[in-house]
């Protein structure tokens, strides 16, 4: 017997009704401007990990790809370079995955941008945003070298490859061979740290490796780091924030060496999106900005233990 | 031989792990936001029981195991292997060894149907039905009038197993036992 009834309950959807109309209050109040992008684009991420959904489309009788955007960010880019100002998006995202606990191939995301806030104001608004619903949330913010010091005795940004392997290896039933330093710094991170951090913190200064989007800034020790945060909340990612990198031409780069390395795992490898990178060459202003998972912020609110529960129908229920 | 990639692992699917035939109990997907995918996976091993826990890359293969599970019919022991014999009309007979037998021992009873697991066709373990009827060999005699309350006593079954059983029982009585904690579930009448 196919399943028709949603796996959300009733009280999970007003939350969901809730949580989304204090949200748009909590930026009208900011003067922060609601906008909408679209979700087809011809170009997609390069990025390594993220896979994007392809969809035909025919236009004027000729079928032509598009793919399902993994997050709003070009696009809003766009409008920034175009001076929006300071605006945020709720949208549907979509990442080829496989589907878990934690993950749904479509997904809601919260996205806002910030001209002129530096990375601690947006992580002050990020923290805002998470006391209209936990009005008792302490976030503390600790920097990616100290977690790994604290808890592994090693900087994170020092190590040799060979004892990043072997550190994971003492701490997880994996094979370390075939992990690089990005691969063992994150099941790390992920699997040994992620238990046993506060209910809610900050996590910023990133390797450079990580660096996504994000500008790369010497941090205090000298050290060049991607400035990046992330908001943990019940031994989940929350929300993803990066300074972000205005240079189309350093952008480019990382483009091409993502597709590089597309290329050599024989993944598909996208074309670079041309027209963010022509909008940064006129002029991104300097900007922050954070994507926020609405799902994961219901299940942490709802201590929900599975995605199912917030969602009405997850892709195995569709 | 099959190779099965990380997305196609579900609980139930066998595999090779460390050369060791291994059944898929909890799969369960990690990735952070921007980065490597993982499967973080929990296996039966088949060959000791064991619960094993490994962490691969997503996309990663392994080994299908030929692991194949048939209903048997137990026929006897020589001191060395015990002998099951397959139920689709071939008569073909396997011999199992210790290893493979293990507590299933306790269970054994001549013409019942057991799950044999074979792997490259050589039984790695037997499991006994969850309830079987066993004849009571050995044990103290029965107090008259006690049907219902009160204490238990060891009793020695046919097939070698002692179980606590309540005080009515007697030497020569049928009883059916839960073959997976070793509990007396009652008499049978005949």
């Amino acid at each position: 017997m196919p399943d028709w009834r949603p796996t959300a309950k009733p009280e999970s959807l007003r939350l969901r009704a809730d949580v989304l109309a204090r949200i748009r209050q909590f930026f009208a109040e900011r003067n922060v401007l609601e906008v909408e992008t679209p979700l087809l684009a011809p170009a997609t991420v390069t990025d390594q990990h993220i896979d994007s959904i392809p969809a035909d489309v025919e236009i004027k009788g000729s079928p032509q790809t598009f793919y399902l955007q993994t997050s709003p960010e070009y696009a809003m880019k766009r409008l920034l370079a175009a001076g929006s100002g300071a605006c945020y998006q709720i949208c549907k995202s979509f990442r080829q995955s496989d589907a878990g606990a934690r993950h749904n191939p479509e997904f809601t995301m919260l996205e806002w941008y910030r001209p002129d806030f530096s990375l601690e104001e947006l992580m002050d608004e990020v923290e805002q945003l998470l006391r209209e619903f936990l009005p008792q949330a302490t976030v503390p913010r600790l920097t990616y070298r100290e977690l790994f010091q604290r808890h592994l005795g090693i900087d994170p940004h020092q190590t040799e490859l060979e004892t990043l392997r072997r550190l994971t290896h003492e701490n997880l039933p994996v094979d370390p061979t075939k992990l690089d330093a990005t691969d063992c710094l994150q099941l790390l991170l992920g699997q040994t740290i992620e238990p046993q951090l506060p209910k809610y913190c900050f996590i910023h200064d990133y390797p450079a490796a990580q660096a996504a989007l994000a500008r790369i800034e010497p941090d205090p020790e000298g050290e060049p780091v991607a400035r990046r945060f992330e908001l943990f909340g019940h031994g989940m990612e929350l929300a993803n924030g990066y300074d972000e990198e205005t240079s189309a031409a350093k952008l480019r780069d990382r483009f091409e060496r993502d597709r590089q390395k597309r290329a050599h795992l024989g993944r598909p490898v996208p074309e670079i999106d041309e027209k963010l990178l022509e909008a940064l060459e006129h002029g991104l202003p300097p900007c922050t900005g954070v994507a926020f998972g609405i799902d994961r912020l219901l299940m942490a609110l709802s201590a929900a233990e599975s995605i199912a529960e917030v969602l009405t129908f997850p892709i195995d229920r569709i | 031989m099959t190779s099965y990639s990380t997305n196609e692992f579900k609980s139930g699917l066998k595999l090779l792990v460390d050369g060791e035939p291994c059944s898929i109990l909890e799969n369960e997907f990690v990735k952070p936001g921007k980065g490597q995918a993982f499967n973080r996976v929990k296996f039966r091993n088949l060959l000791n029981g064991r619960v094993w826990e490994r962490t691969f890359k997503s996309g990663e293969s392994l080994e299908g195991a030929d692991v194949l599970e048939l209903d048997m019919e137990y026929l006897y022991e020589d001191g060395e292997f015990w002998y099951f014999m397959k139920v689709d009309g071939s008569y073909e007979q396997l011999a199992a060894d210790a290893g493979a037998i293990s507590e299933a021992k306790n269970w054994l009873k001549p013409q019942e149907a057991y799950q044999v697991v074979l792997w490259n066709e050589k039984p790695i373990s037997v499991i006994p039905p969850n309830f079987i009827e066993l004849e009571v060999t050995q044990t103290d005699p029965g107090l008259k009038g006690d049907t219902a309350q009160g204490g238990s006593k060891p009793a020695t079954l046919s097939s070698g197993a002692v179980v606590k059983v309540p005080l009515f029982v007697n030497q020569g009585d049928v009883l059916r036992v839960d073959t997976r904690n070793g509990e007396y579930q009652n008499r049978v009448t005949r």
